[in-house]
C-alpha cells in the first residue's frame, strides 16, 4: 500500500470523479463523497511529504515499466510540498463548499460540479507529482478543462465569457508547452524529466532547444499569470463560484510556478537558464512591474473579489521575483510564498465567499458597515489582509522577511526598498475594505443580514488562524521551503 | 534551525504576555465583575513587572535570528515600573468607562510598551513597536467624532512611516553586522540614521512632532492618559539604549523643549496645550540622551519616570474637566474651582511638579538634566532648557489653571469628578510629592549610581527665583492688560493676538511661499491620482476586460521577445 502512495495520490480523485455521476440526484451525498476523497488525498500527500522529508526521493514506475521508458512518478521534497498545498487547500475548502455551492450552483448540477472539482484536483496533483514531460502536458489539460467548466458554472453570465477567455489563453499556454516538449523530444528522444536533464547538455546550444525553452517559458508563464500575461485571471476569479475561486487562487497558479521551477532548475539547469540565457533579466522586470501595476489596479477596484484577484497577480510577482534572484535564498522565499500565499489568499476568498453567501455580492458599496452584522467574517478578512500586507506575526511577514534578505543578499538595494514600499500599496487596498466595512454606516435600504453559518466560518477561521500560526511557528513551511530550494539548486 | 520558542522560561512570565492574554478576556465579563477583573489584571501586571530581576529571561531562535524578548536591566526596569504603575492608575481612572474596545486596546498598548523595553533584539522591538501603533490608534478612534477619526488616521500614517523606516534600518543593520541584538548602535551610514529617524518620529522630535499635538487632544478622555505615557517614553527609552551621546540629539532636544513651550502659546484646547508640553518635556529627555554623560542619562531616565506621573495627573485633571463640563477650550472655561476643588487641587500638584517646584517630583529630575548641561559647559543648551522651564510654569502652572479653574466665571456649574477619577489622580499626585520629598526612592532605580543632590541651596534658590519671577510677570501682565481677569476678550488678546502677531508675521512671509509649495504639491498629487485612475481604474487600460485577441497579441509579443533574446 505504502509503495503505491504516489499512484494513489492522483488515481484517488481521478477515479472518484466519474463515480459522482451516480449521485446526481443526491447533492449532499455527492458533497460528502467528495469531501471524503479530498481528505483521503490530503492524507496521502501528508504521508508522502513525511517520507521524503529527510531528502529521500521516491520513484514510482507505472505498470512496472521502468523509467525512462515508462511513465515515472517522482516525489522529492519540492513537489511533496506542492502536493501538500494543493491537497490541503482542497481538503479545507470542502466543508466550506457545501453551503456555498448549494447557493451558487443549480442543484441538479452539483454532482457534476464536484466531479469537475475532483478532476481539476487530480490534474493539479498529477502535474506536481509526475516525472514525465508529456504527462505534465496531459495533466495540465485535465485540470484546465475541468477548471473551465468550474468557472463557467458561476451564476453571473459574465462567467461564460471569462471561462471562454481562460480557455483560449490556457489552450495557448499548454500548446506552447507541448511545442516545447516536442522540440526537446525531437532532440533527445526522451520524455522523462530526469533523463532529459541528463541528455540536454549535449544539445543545448542548438536553436531548437532554445526555442523549446522560450515556448515552455512563455507557455507556463501564461498559466501562472505572469504580468502581462495575466489578463485572463481577474475575470476568471471574479465570476467563478466562491469555492472555485478559493481553490484555484490557492493552487492553480502555484502548480504552474512549480512547473516553471522544475523546468528552469531541474531540467535545463540553473546554469543554462540563468547563466547562458538571461532568464533572470527577463523575469525580474516583469516581476517588478507585476507587483507594482496590479497592486495599483487593485486599489481602484470597486469589487472586492476582483481587487483580490489583482492582488493575486501581484503576489505571483513576488514569487517570480524570488525566482529571478537565482539564489537559494530567493528560491526559499518563493517556495515559502507558494505556501503562505495559498493559505492567506484562500482565507481572504473564503471570507468573501461568506459575504457573497449572505448579501449576494462583493461590491464595495454593498459591504458598507457589514462588519457590524458579520463581525467574525470580517475579522477573518482582516487577519488575512494583515498577512497579505506582511505584518509581523503573520505568515506574510515571514515571506517578506525572506524576500528582503534574498534581495539584500544579491545586492539589490533598490528592490528591498521597493518591496517595503509596495507592501504599503497592500495596506491601502486592504484598508479601503476595512474602512468601508467597519466605519461606514449600513445604508438604510440595505437588507438585514446576520453572521455567516458556522460551516462557512470554521474553514475560514481555520485558514485565518493558520496564517497566524505559520507566522509564529515556521518549522514546517520554512523547513520544507529551504529543503526544496536546496534540492532545486542542486539539479535533478 | 528554527524551533518553536516560549515566552515563559525559568519561572519568568513575560508581563506583556500576561496582560495581552488577560485583556482578551475582558469582553467576556460585564459591569462590576469586569471592573474588578480589570483592576486585578492591572495589579497582576504591576506585580509581574515588579518581580522581574535584571538578566536574560527569554531567548529563542526564530528564522535563524536570535530573539531575546526578555532582557531586563536597570535601564529597562525603571521604564517598565512606571509603565506598569501608570497602567494601574489609568485603569482606575477609566473604571467607569463602558467600552470594551478601549479597555482591550489600552492593555495591549501598555503590554506592547513594556514589550519594547524588555526587547533585547531589534526584531522583537519592531514587532512590539508596530503593535503599539495598532493598539493605540483605537484610543483615538473610540472618541467617535469625525475629527478623532481623521486624526487617528493621520496618526496611523505617520507611525506606519516610522515603522517602515525602522524595519528598513533593522534589515540594513542586520546585513551590515550580522546581528540583531539591540544595544548601543555602533555603526555608521544609512542604517544608523534610518533607525534614529524611526525612533525620533515616535519621540515627536520637531519637525516630526505634528502627529502628537494633532492626535492626543482628539483621543478619548481616558485614552489620553495611556497615550501621554507610552509612545514618546518608549521612544526615549530606545534612544537611551541605542543612541546615547549622539551630539545631534542635544540640539534637537533643546530646540524641542523650547518649541513645545512656544507653540503652546497658540493652543486654546487644554489638552492640546498639555500635548505641546509633552513635546517640551520630552525635549529635556532627548537633550539628556544626546549629552550622554552618566548624570545626563540618569536625569533622562528619572525625568521620564516623573514626567509620566505628573503628565498623567495633568491629563487626568484636564480630562475630568472635559468629562464634567463637556468643554475643552480655555475661552469657554473658567471659575470652576469652587465646584471641582479636589480636581483643582490635584491638578495643581501636577502643575507644580512639571514646573519643577522644590518638593515636587519634577524638581528632582529636571534639574538633573539642566545640571548635566551645566557641568558639561554647554551654556546655550543650559540657557534654552532654563527658558523652557520658565515657559512651562507659565503655561501649565499659571495660564491653564487660571483660565480653567479661576479667572472669569464661565457660568458652568459642574459637579466634582467621580471618585475613581479623583482616586487615580490622587495616586499619581501622591507619587509626585513622594518622589519630590524622598528622591532617593527613585534614584535607587536609575541605571547608574547617583551622586546628585537636588536640594542644594543653589538649586532651590535658583529654581524658586525663576518660578516666582515668572509668576510675578504673569500676574503683572494680566493686571496691566485686563485690569479684570473676567473679560475673556482681553485674555484672548494676550494669547491669541499679541504673541500670535509675531508668529503671524513670520507665517505671512514664510506662509506665502509655503502655500505655494503645498498647492503645487497638492495639484501634482491630484494630477498623479487622476492619471493613475485613468490607467489603473476599473475602466483603465490595465484593468478593463480585454478582448481575447489582444491577450493573444501579448503572448505573441512576449514569445517573440524571448526568442529574440535567446538567439542573440
Amino acid at each position: 500500500m505504502i509503495d503505491h502512495l504516489p499512484a494513489l495520490q492522483v488515481v484517488l480523485p481521478l477515479l472518484a470523479a466519474p463515480l459522482l455521476l451516480f449521485m446526481v440526484r443526491w447533492p449532499t451525498l455527492a458533497w460528502a463523497f467528495t469531501t471524503a476523497v479530498a481528505w483521503a488525498t490530503f492524507f496521502v500527500a501528508a504521508l508522502l511529504l513525511e517520507q521524503v522529508w529527510g531528502g529521500a526521493v521516491i520513484s514510482y514506475a507505472h505498470g512496472g515499466w521502468e523509467p525512462p521508458f515508462g511513465i515515472e512518478y517522482r516525489v522529492d521534497t519540492v513537489n511533496a510540498f506542492v502536493l501538500l498545498i494543493i491537497a490541503g487547500i482542497s481538503a479545507i475548502v470542502m466543508p466550506f463548499a457545501r453551503d456555498s455551492v448549494e447557493q451558487e450552483v443549480d442543484s441538479n448540477r452539483i454532482a457534476w460540479f464536484y466531479s469537475a472539482f475532483l478532476l481539476a484536483n487530480a490534474g493539479l496533483l498529477g502535474i506536481a507529482i509526475t516525472g514525465d514531460a508529456f504527462n505534465i502536458f496531459v495533466f495540465f489539460e485535465i485540470s484546465a478543462i475541468a477548471s473551465y467548466a468550474l468557472i463557467a458554472m458561476g451564476r453571473d453570465r459574465r462567467a461564460l465569457l471569462s471561462s471562454f477567455n481562460y480557455l483560449i489563453m490556457g489552450t495557448i499556454g499548454t500548446t506552447f508547452l507541448l511545442i516545447g516538449i516536442g522540440f526537446m523530444y525531437m532532440m533527445t528522444g526522451t520524455l522523462n524529466l530526469a533523463d532529459l536533464a541528463e541528455r540536454l547538455p549535449e544539445v543545448r546550444d542548438t536553436t531548437t532547444i532554445r526555442a523549446a525553452f522560450a515556448f515552455i517559458a512563455v507557455g507556463v508563464s501564461l498559466k501562472l499569470a505572469l504580468f502581462p500575461l495575466h489578463l485572463w485571471l481577474p475575470n476568471a476569479y471574479t465570476y467563478a463560484p466562491s469555492m472555485v475561486t478559493v481553490f484555484l487562487s490557492a493552487t492553480a497558479t502555484k502548480v504552474a510556478i512549480y512547473v516553471l521551477l522544475r523546468f528552469f532548475y531541474s531540467v535545463f539547469g540553473a546554469e543554462f537558464s540563468f547563466g547562458e540565457l538571461p532568464m533572470d533579466h527577463v523575469l525580474m522586470p516583469l516581476a517588478l512591474l507585476g507587483i507594482l501595476l496590479p497592486s495599483i489596479v487593485a486599489i481602484f477596484q470597486d469589487d472586492v473579489k476582483r481587487m483580490l484577484a489583482y492582488s493575486s497577480v501581484a503576489q505571483v510577482g513576488y514569487i517570480i521575483l524570488g525566482i529571478s534572484f537565482a539564489t537559494t535564498l530567493g528560491l526559499t522565499a518563493s517556495m515559502l510564498h507558494l505556501f503562505n500565499h495559498a493559505i492567506t489568499k484562500a482565507a481572504l476568498f473564503m471570507a468573501l465567499g461568506a459575504i457573497v453567501y449572505q448579501i449576494g455580492g462583493t461590491q464595495l458599496t454593498r459591504m458598507a458597515g457589514i462588519a457590524r452584522d458579520m463581525p467574525w467574517t470580517m475579522a477573518a478578512f482582516v487577519i488575512g489582509g494583515l498577512s497579505l500586507i506582511g505584518v509581523p506575526l503573520t505568515a506574510g511577514f515571514i515571506t517578506k522577511w525572506y524576500l528582503l534578505l534574498a534581495a539584500l543578499d544579491s545586492g539589490y538595494w533598490p528592490i528591498a526598498v521597493f518591496l517595503l514600499a509596495t507592501s504599503l500599496l497592500a495596506v491601502i487596498y486592504i484598508w479601503r475594505v476595512v474602512e468601508v466595512a467597519y466605519f461606514r454606516e449600513r445604508p438604510a435600504d440595505a437588507p438585514v443580514v446576520s453572521e455567516a453559518p458556522l460551516a462557512l466560518l470554521l474553514p475560514t477561521w481555520t485558514l485565518a488562524l493558520a496564517s497566524i500560526l505559520f507566522g509564529i511557528y515556521t518549522a514546517l513551511p520554512v523547513g520544507a521551503a529551504s529543503r526544496a530550494a536546496t534540492i532545486l539548486m542542486g539539479g535533478y | 534551525m528554527t524551533e518553536p520558542g516560549a515566552l515563559v522560561s525559568g519561572g519568568w512570565l513575560h508581563p506583556s504576555l500576561l496582560l495581552i492574554l488577560g485583556a482578551l478576556l475582558i469582553p467576556l465579563l460585564r459591569d462590576r465583575m469586569q471592573q474588578g477583573y480589570r483592576i486585578l489584571l492591572s495589579l497582576a501586571f504591576l506585580w509581574a513587572v515588579w518581580q522581574t530581576v535584571p538578566g536574560i529571561h527569554a531567548a529563542f531562535g526564530f528564522l535563524g535570528l536570535d530573539l531575546v524578548p526578555g532582557r531586563a536591566d536597570k535601564l529597562s526596569l525603571v521604564f517598565a515600573y512606571v509603565f506598569a504603575l501608570i497602567t494601574v492608575i489609568g485603569t482606575i481612572y477609566s473604571l467607569h468607562v463602558k467600552d470594551n474596545v478601549q479597555h482591550v486596546t489600552a492593555y495591549i498598548y501598555a503590554a506592547a510598551a513594556v514589550g519594547v523595553v524588555f526587547a533585547g533584539d531589534l526584531v522583537t522591538l519592531y514587532v512590539f513597536w508596530e503593535l503599539m501603533m495598532l493598539a493605540s490608534v483605537w484610543l483615538i478612534w473610540r472618541r467617535r467624532t469625525p475629527e478623532s477619526y481623521a486624526a487617528g488616521f493621520r496618526y496611523l500614517l505617520v507611525h506606519a512611516v516610522s515603522g517602515v523606516l525602522l524595519l528598513a534600518g533593522i534589515v540594513l543593520y542586520y546585513t551590515q553586522t550580522g546581528s540583531i541584538a539591540f544595544n548601543q548602535m555602533d555603526i555608521t551610514g544609512p542604517a544608523f540614521y534610518l533607525i534614529l529617524v524611526g525612533f525620533m518620529i515616535n519621540a515627536a522630535v520637531p519637525p516630526l512632532h505634528a502627529w502628537l499635538t494633532d492626535a492626543y487632544p482628539e483621543a478619548t478622555i481616558t485614552g489620553a492618559i495611556f497615550l501621554s505615557a507610552f509612545t514618546t517614553k518608549t521612544a526615549v527609552y530606545v534612544l537611551l539604549r541605542g543612541f546615547p551621546g549622539t551630539e545631534l540629539l542635544v540640539w534637537l532636544g533643546a530646540i524641542m523643549a523650547l518649541w513645545g513651550v512656544v507653540y503652546a502659546v497658540l493652543a486654546n484646547d487644554i489638552r492640546r496645550l498639555l500635548a505641546y508640553h509633552i513635546i517640551s518635556q520630552v525635549g529635556y529627555m532627548v537633550a539628556g540622551v544626546g549629552m550622554g554623560t552618566a548624570i545626563a542619562l540618569n536625569g533622562t531616565a528619572s525625568h521620564a519616570f516623573t514626567h509620566i506621573l505628573y503628565k498623567a495627573v495633568l491629563f487626568m485633571g484636564a480630562g475630568a474637566v472635559i468629562h464634567m463640563t463637556g468643554k475643552s477650550k480655555l475661552t469657554e472655561l473658567g471659575g470652576i474651582y469652587r465646584y471641582m476643588p479636589m480636581t483643582f487641587l490635584l491638578y495643581m500638584i501636577g502643575a507644580f511638579s512639571i514646573s519643577a517646584f522644590p518638593l515636587f517630583s519634577g524638581f528632582v529630575s529636571k534639574t538633573m538634566v539642566v545640571e548635566a548641561a551645566a557641568v558639561d559647559y554647554r551654556a546655550w543648551i543650559w540657557l534654552m532648557l532654563t527658558m523652557a522651564s520658565a515657559g512651562t510654569f507659565l503655561h501649565t502652572g499659571l495660564k491653564l489653571p487660571y483660565f480653567t479653574f479661576m479667572g472669569k466665571d464661565s457660568g458652568l456649574r459642574p459637579k466634582e469628578a467621580p471618585w475613581n477619577m479623583l482616586l487615580a489622580m490622587g495616586i499619581a499626585a501622591f507619587f509626585c510629592v513622594f518622589i519630590g520629598v524622598y528622591p532617593n526612592w527613585l534614584y535607587n532605580f536609575l541605571p547608574s549610581p547617583v551622586d546628585y543632590n537636588a536640594y542644594t541651596v543653589g538649586h532651590v534658590l535658583w529654581e524658586l527665583q525663576l518660578l516666582l519671577f515668572t509668576g510675578l510677570g504673569f500676574f503683572l501682565l494680566l493686571k496691566y492688560v485686563g485690569g479684570d481677569a473676567k473679560i475673556s476678550l482681553d485674555t484672548d488678546w494676550i494669547y491669541r493676538r499679541a504673541l500670535p502677531r509675531i508668529v503671524g508675521w513670520v507665517r505671512r512671509v514664510g506662509g506665502a511661499a509655503w502655500t505655494g509649495v503645498v498647492r503645487t504639491l497638492q495639484r501634482s498629487l491630484e494630477g498623479a491620482v487622476v492619471t493613475l485612475m485613468r490607467h489603473h481604474g476599473p475602466q483603465g487600460i490595465l484593468a478593463r476586460t480585454w478582448p481575447t485577441g489582444s491577450m493573444v497579441l501579448w503572448v505573441a509579443v512576449i514569445l517573440a521577445g524571448s526568442l529574440l533574446l535567446y538567439y542573440l
